[in-house]
């Protein structure tokens, strides 16, 4: 039978998607249902001495309203969802609350919550609430949050340092004695949100007879969320089930364990004994939902004369915002990848995360890589300027060679265990960028033409690694139905990436069926219950190996039995088409709905010790999570006058293993690319100096849309990692990671004659315009 | 982002339309398109008691050539359909060549001409070529109906002469005479965004290809429509040449606007792509006029 992993096989959920048959959360509706609004905070930093909601509480059609007062013992800051760094390193936990109690620490904070009929009827009697703020000062920029004499955020800590950690490799100092160029330089990236296509909502609903609570959610990671539910309720796991059903989007923000509302929602659904609904508008998105990438570093490089690398150095401040619930996470991330895919024997880095007043930071799509790469590239390419070196040479220099993996980083990944490389083999996938680019006749012939004729055209072309699949592990249960169909059950979640197809495609080959006759169920917690959730590019290497040896468990219970009705041995059975067949005797086979049902036997004796049906439950757990690899090339022209960019061409070549479906991989690219080029070009959240956010909507902050999007031209190469059966690495957030060097590099590179350099990000026209004036450019 | 309550009102025709204006005066709002309107509502910036749909009354919607070679265009006439319309095409191709400028397909399809112009966002394409085409707006009440032309009906942002019991009914745009050219400029961060600076040129040449007259109008950069008008004197009676388009760009751009800071971009951006557009349009306009 054909195999079906690594075929473009459309997607198994798109028909109900695009016709509006998929349930999201916004679509659950309840008898008797109620609607929350909150009462957010205007300001960024204040202390609250009062709140009146008695006129809120008695607007007509509202049920209920509560403050953190109202909360009484059941007021309790959120959990940690990370676990704390080894002993050494300095790290201040201070986790984000339900409702602001005696300050507020961000524009958006919830501070209290209103229960109507409608969710006009809570809107307008939130204005009603009164609160009297005592107006702190601000903590608006990393910059000087650390000085001693800013505001404290939390005025129990002595300053606004959250977490201080320093990470080594070989001898830093000693090897900048004898380098023989030193490159310095300040790195300055500011912040973006993930904008998922849905917003955030909570659906709860407590069953006070049957004891027993509900809850839909847009969650990345429904386990945890109903384990945290489950302790903080009082209440045994099996009473809450959590339901991630499909979710628009999710790009990290939607990992964060028990957001305000996701603590709220349930707990008014208890008190009351109703069901509530919260659905986050866009406003709330950019005020309520984490966002990430503030990171400011003092950057070093140390080079022979000959472009090997002998070292890299970078101090760098990390805003965590507000509260710091995600640990080091993000910082750690920076770090596994500002040496990017090179041998570095020497690395020194120290990073202090600082709480300011703004939204708490987490891992949006990317988690810190796209601040490393751009670190180490920008340094490469100013390097390689230095030395007079072609920017692709340098780098072939100084790849990780093939023979030296598994490559050991010796510093600490954001598990707070080793870094290791798995496997890889990087020249061949920047041969290949180079190649569909026509690197060489771009830069030989191409542009020197089109230079002539006075366009202003660049080329750039980045490497990347991604660290990818971490633990600890994902389960699945597979079972097959008298009807001949597959159920699928597992914890991970689903966020659009397809799992309903690519999971399947696994089931499909290991059990010799149609993709379309395997059901997945996903993030519905009464379903499967263990698990961690979808994130980190996890899900093709840890959920998708854990299908994988679940569906061999069943294969094997399925050759077993079949051998004993087909009076056959096992060897010579083969799946295919939904039948257990004897090789080469077909009239001898039976189906394999038939084959369930004999296996659950309504009358009858059974053997001891045999297990009903045809299913089995298994786990995967990696051993250590799987590196990545990728090369994005891109030639872009600059209109000099307008400063407006146009993308002629994009090529991205990527090893990421064994691939399930090329399909799906190049969506997961193609998104990835846009959200990189909203990163570098168009998206930024623009904070003035009282941290109030200046463009908190889709007017004002800049997604990239099909229009700013180029046609993406995709290259695959395939080494598998040693690491888990398929040999799949992540994918998930590759396409984003590499994005703002791209733009960096090719923009330089279209104006030769000029000596600028681009060492921040977001981009905009008008920063280029400032930069690029400063040159005299275009006048 | 929930409206507060309104008391709605979907009248039939421009008479009962009229008297709950006159009505509620400054407590009501008309609501036309609704793409600029319904935001400010479910943002909360606008609040008002009172809301008159005007999108039940059929009349209020229509293109109809003028006697003189002019058009005249309903208030509630969809963008779309003016984008498509041939009368606009042939007689109007500053507009024509507009409308596709606006926003989204989806926004215009909505959207109408005379809420466009009624709204007065100083950004908007339809407020800044209303001025460059020396266009006229009929503005209807219960006490009657006056005409005010474009270059007197804009007073600031969001401002216009219109009185509270009034209803902007009709926008008429007069021939353009021989050997006039236009163009329309602008950069937008994407297609569908508020330009970040725009401009609108028209002009006429003499017989002997000496500039006549020229209307040049920004958008974008200050409270309103902003006339160019020391760059338009600067080339009266001048043979157009490179160099004199030059310095008409840098005239309006030095002299003429003085446009402001914002998240998207500087003053000093916005005064170096007026110089850029104000060229190049003025540039397309004349090549268009020597026909």
């Amino acid at each position: 039978m054909k195999k079906s992993i690594g075929e473009r096989i459309k997607r198994n959920e798109d028909p109900r998607l695009l016709t509006g048959r998929a349930l999201f959360v916004d679509d659950v509706q309840l008898a008797g249902m109620l609607h929350a609004a909150f009462l957010r905070s205007d300001y960024a930093h204040a202390r609250i001495k009062g709140i009146d909601a008695s006129a809120a509480r008695e607007h007509p059609g509202v049920v209920a309203v509560f403050t953190a007062e109202d909360m009484g013992e059941d007021w309790a800051p959120g959990p940690s969802n990370v676990a704390p760094p080894p002993g050494d390193v300095v790290f201040h936990s201070r986790t984000h609350v339900p409702l602001a109690k005696d300050k507020v620490r961000y524009v958006g904070e919830p501070i209290a919550v209103v229960v109507a009929e409608s969710r006009y009827i809570a809107e307008d009697a939130v204005e009603d609430i009164f609160v009297d703020l005592e107006m702190l000062d601000v903590v608006a920029d990393l910059e000087t949050a650390l000085d001693p004499d800013a505001p404290l955020v939390h005025d129990d800590l002595d300053s606004n340092l959250a977490a201080h950690l320093i990470q080594d490799k070989g001898d830093y100092q000693a090897a900048r004695a004898t380098a023989d160029v030193i490159v310095t330089r300040k790195i300055d990236i500011d912040r973006g949100a993930a904008a998922a296509m849905e917003n955030r909502g909570v659906v709860a609903d407590w069953d006070e007879k049957g004891q027993q609570l509900t809850v839909w959610d847009t969650t990345q990671a429904p386990i945890p969320i109903r384990n945290g539910l489950a302790a903080r309720h009082g209440l045994s796991q099996s009473q809450v089930r959590v339901i991630a059903p499909f979710i628009g989007g999710g790009f990290g923000p939607k990992i964060l364990l028990h957001y305000p509302e996701e603590i709220m929602i349930p707990w008014i659904s208890i008190q009351l004994c109703k069901p509530i609904k919260w659905i986050e508008d866009r406003r709330e998105n950019f005020h309520a939902t984490t966002q990430e990438r503030r990171q400011v570093h003092e950057a070093e490089m140390l080079l022979t004369r000959e472009g090997k690398i002998l070292g890299v150095s970078h101090t760098f401040l990390h805003d965590t915002g507000a509260y710091d619930p995600y640990g080091l996470t993000i910082p750690l991330n920076t770090q596994s990848h500002a040496t990017g895919g090179y041998h570095v024997p020497n690395y020194h880095s120290e990073v202090k995360v600082a709480f300011t007043n703004k939204m708490i930071t987490t891992p949006v799509r990317g988690a810190g890589r796209p601040q490393g790469i751009f670190l180490v590239e920008r340094l490469l390419d100013i390097a390689a300027k230095e030395l007079e070196m072609d920017p692709v040479e340098i780098r072939k220099l100084n790849f990780i060679p093939s023979e030296a993996f598994p490559y050991e980083r010796e510093i600490i990944d954001q598990a707070f265990s080793p870094l290791i490389f798995d496997s890889g083999n990087y020249q061949p996938v920047m041969d290949k960028a180079v190649e569909t680019i026509g690197y060489h006749h771009f830069i030989n012939e191409e542009q020197p033409r089109l230079q002539a004729e006075g366009k202003h055209v660049g080329i750039g072309i980045t490497p990347f690694v991604e660290t990818t699949g971490v633990g600890p592990y994902e389960g699945a249960r597979i079972n097959i139905e008298p009807s001949g169909k597959i159920n699928v059950a597992t914890g991970v979640g689903t966020q659009g990436q397809g799992h309903f197809t690519s999971f399947a495609q696994i089931v499909a080959d290991q059990l010799g069926v149609d993709v379309g006759d395997v059901n997945l169920v996903t993030g519905d917690s009464t379903e499967f219950h263990w698990g961690t959730g979808t994130f980190a590019s996890r899900g093709a290497v840890v959920a998708a190996n854990a299908i994988n040896a679940s569906a061999k468990i069943v294969r094997e219970k399925v050759l077993k039995l079949a051998s004993k009705i087909l009076e056959a041995p096992e060897e010579e059975l083969e799946l295919e088409d939904g039948y257990v067949r004897v090789a080469d005797i077909p009239r001898m086979s039976i189906s394999l709905g038939d084959l369930a049902a004999e296996a659950n036997p309504l009358r009858g004796a059974v053997e001891p010790g045999t297990e009903p049906g045809l299913e089995a439950t298994a786990y995967f757990g990696p051993q250590y999570g799987a590196a990545a690899f990728g090369v994005h090339a891109m030639i872009i022209e600059v209109d000099p006058e307008t400063m407006m960019i146009d993308i002629k061409r994009y090529v991205v070549a990527e090893d990421c293993g064994t691939i399930l479906n090329p399909l799906i991989l190049e969506g997961q690219i193609h998104g990835g690319v846009a959200m990189g080029i909203g990163n570098a070009y168009f998206e930024q959240l623009i904070y003035d100096e009282n941290a109030q956010l200046l463009n908190a909507s889709l007017a004002d902050y800049l997604v990239p849309t099909a229009c700013e999007i180029p046609t993406i031209e995709v290259e695959h190469l395939e080494t598998r990692s040693p690491l888990n059966p398929l040999g799949t690495k992540g994918v998930g957030e590759a396409g984003t990671i590499p994005v703002p060097s791209l733009f960096a590099q090719a923009i330089e590179n279209a104006f030769p004659d000029h000596d600028f350099e681009i060492l921040e990000m977001p981009l905009s026209p008008n920063k280029l315009f400032e930069i690029l004036h400063k040159k005299e450019v275009g006048q | 982002m929930k409206p507060p309550p309104f008391e709605y009102y979907n009248p039939r025709s421009l008479d009962e339309a009229l008297s709950h204006l006159a009505e509620h005066g400054y407590d009501a709002k008309i609501l036309a398109g609704g793409q600029s309107l319904v935001p400010m509502l479910n943002f909360r910036l606008a609040q008002p008691a009172v809301l008159v749909d005007l999108n039940k009354i059929a009349d209020l919607a229509y293109i109809q050539a003028g006697n003189s070679g002019g058009i005249q265009v309903g208030t509630m006439t969809r963008h779309a359909q003016v984008e498509r319309d041939p009368i606009i095409a042939e007689r109007a191709p500053l507009i024509h060549e507009t409308m596709p400028m606006i926003a989204t397909s989806q926004i215009r399809s909505r959207g109408t001409f005379g809420g466009s112009i009624a709204h007065a966002d100083p950004s908007a394409e339809l407020v800044a070529i209303s001025v460059a085409l020396e266009g006229k707006f009929r503005l209807r009440s219960q006490s009657g109906e006056r005409e005010v032309p474009a270059t007197d009906f804009f007073l600031g942002m969001f401002t216009t002469q219109l009185e509270p019991e009034e209803i902007l009914v009709e926008a008429s745009f007069p021939s353009l005479p021989p050997g006039t050219g236009w163009a329309i400029e602008e950069i937008a961060r994407r297609p569908h965004d508020f330009a970040l600076v725009g401009v609108a040129v028209v002009v006429t040449l003499h017989s002997d290809q000496r500039i006549q007259n020229a209307r040049i109008v920004f958008l974008s950069v200050g409270d309103g429509p902003v006339v160019a008008e020391k760059a338009a004197e600067s080339l009266r009676d001048q043979a157009p040449s490179p160099n004199l388009l030059r310095a008409a760009a840098e005239i309006a751009a030095a002299e003429d606007i003085d446009p402001s800071n914002d998240i998207h971009a500087s003053a000093d951006y916005r005064r170096h792509l007026a110089k850029v557009l104000t060229r190049q349009a003025l540039e397309t306009a004349i090549e268009r006029a020597k026909g």
